[in-house]
């Protein structure tokens, strides 16, 4: 399998990892009123492209090149993410991209992986590895978590809002060149020492997700 | 804890499908009450609104709160299930692993269509539950839950009469569909409603373990 099929099939949404329960945050949002249009979901997108997304790219990036260890990427990570909530959702997706990735890129990486906390490792850590295991690049790696996220904004809203599917994967389109940017900068920044990496996150979207956990009714896991 | 593969021998996971409102939980429900004192059972539920079958479980007390688990689906069960199968596999792992050693696992679906089947790797057999009042014509229309599933069952019998529904032609449709498939017409709000597929249950419970044993 040459790289690019192998960046094609871990960047499909359809990648069974079970991403597909969370809506990045946009459950939570909705149901706060923040978003009802094309427009406001566009807002959105802003909002994560300039805070936590460009900093757990860059983990993706170092954990792909293997600039140090696994433990102390994802100790590092775990300080950058406040909401107890979203480090045990990053966890789970974390540990279940293991499993089809093991499966579909053997490798002595994951055995590491799997040891490295009882919840399994951030999704960014998990993802940067194996990604390194399919035979990726660091930006490759930043790339594909900067195109799931967009994926997990983009399929919430449309279900949850029934958004104009055309309008919305348009906004995707647009945002393309924006996600390869801030992937060449996480490329750039993953090799800096892992202290002086990123650290900016989205207080709010910290913030809902510890009240989304306490709805009585959702549709998405977070 | 969480764990990759399977052991040599695990439990025997049966899932359980079918449309809204067709009496899945109830049905989990009943088989817990038949079986579980006798059988180290544990249940994984598929909601579409996050943990309702789980809760409602944990209010019938058919079974201890922490062998009861659920898993959120982002509004599609189907997937949970059957494409995308990383979430229930890890429930599933968790819950076993947590109370072994269990002999059976339950998964129930959230409610869903038709075409909604449980994936190979995620059970070993599968029931699928329609109901009288969804009409009696969905035998014949088919599809992978009605046709394939190791066996089909027929609830609400009781409220035959009173929706115009004819049990004999949904009967001789099922059977149409079906080959050889077992098919069971029950009413689960009958003290022994559920018996029949309980009886199933543990024969299928008898041949796995006959297999791995």
């Amino acid at each position: 399998m040459t790289a690019s099929s192998a960046l094609l099939l871990l960047g499909d949404s359809r990648f069974p990892t079970g991403a597909h329960a969370h809506s990045a945050g946009i459950e939570a949002s909705h149901g706060r009123g923040d978003i009802t249009s094309v427009r406001d979901l566009a807002e959105f997108i802003d909002g994560r492209l300039a805070t936590s997304a460009p900093t757990e790219a860059t983990f993706a990036a170092a954990s792909c090149a293997a600039r140090d260890s696994y433990v102390h990427l994802d100790t590092e990570l775990t300080a950058r993410i406040p909401s107890p909530r979203l480090r045990s959702v990053s966890r789970s997706l974390g540990r279940q991209l293991l499993r089809p990735a093991e499966q579909a890129w053997p490798s002595v990486t994951f055995a590491e992986l799997r040891r490295l906390h009882a919840e399994g490792p951030l999704q960014p850590i998990a993802l940067g590895a194996v990604a390194a295991a399919a035979g990726l690049t660091p930006a490759d790696a930043a790339l594909c978590l900067l195109h799931h996220l967009i994926g997990a904004i983009t399929t919430a809203a449309v279900r949850l809002l029934g958004l104009d599917p055309f309008a919305v994967h348009a906004l995707a389109a647009r945002v393309g060149p924006l996600l390869e940017q801030i992937a060449a900068d996480a490329a750039l920044h993953a090799g800096l020492p892992v202290q002086d990496f990123p650290s900016t996150n989205s207080l709010l979207a910290d913030i809902l997700a510890e009240h989304h956990a306490t709805w009585e009714v959702r549709l998405f896991a977070s | 804890m969480w764990a990759f593969g399977h052991p040599g021998t695990r439990p025997l996971r049966i899932g359980i499908g079918g449309p809204v409102g067709s009496g899945k939980t109830a049905l989990v429900a009943a088989l817990c009450r038949l079986l579980a004192a006798e059988i180290s059972t544990v249940v994984v539920t598929n909601d579409i609104f996050t943990t309702e079958d789980a809760e409602a479980l944990r209010r019938m007390a058919v079974l201890a709160d922490d062998r009861i688990a659920a898993v959120e689906t982002g509004a599609c069960p189907h997937t949970a299930i059957r494409d995308d199968i990383s979430a229930n596999l890890d429930a599933v792992e968790n819950l076993e692993a947590r109370h072994a050693p269990v002999e059976l696992t339950l998964l129930e679906s959230g409610g869903d269509n038709l075409t909604a089947i449980f994936s190979r790797a995620l059970v070993d057999k599968q029931i699928f539950v329609i109901d009288v009042a969804g009409g009696d014509k969905v035998p014949r229309k088919g599809g992978p839950g009605v046709t394939t599933a190791d066996l089909l069952v027929i609830n609400k019998t009781d409220l035959a009469p009173m929706v115009g529904a004819d049990l004999a032609v949904m009967d001789r449709d099922a059977r149409a569909r079906r080959g050889d498939l077992p098919i069971a017409f029950t009413s689960l709000v009958s003290p022994d409603g559920a018996a029949v597929v309980a009886a199933w249950v543990v024969d299928q419970l008898a041949a796995w373990n006959a297999r791995v044993g």
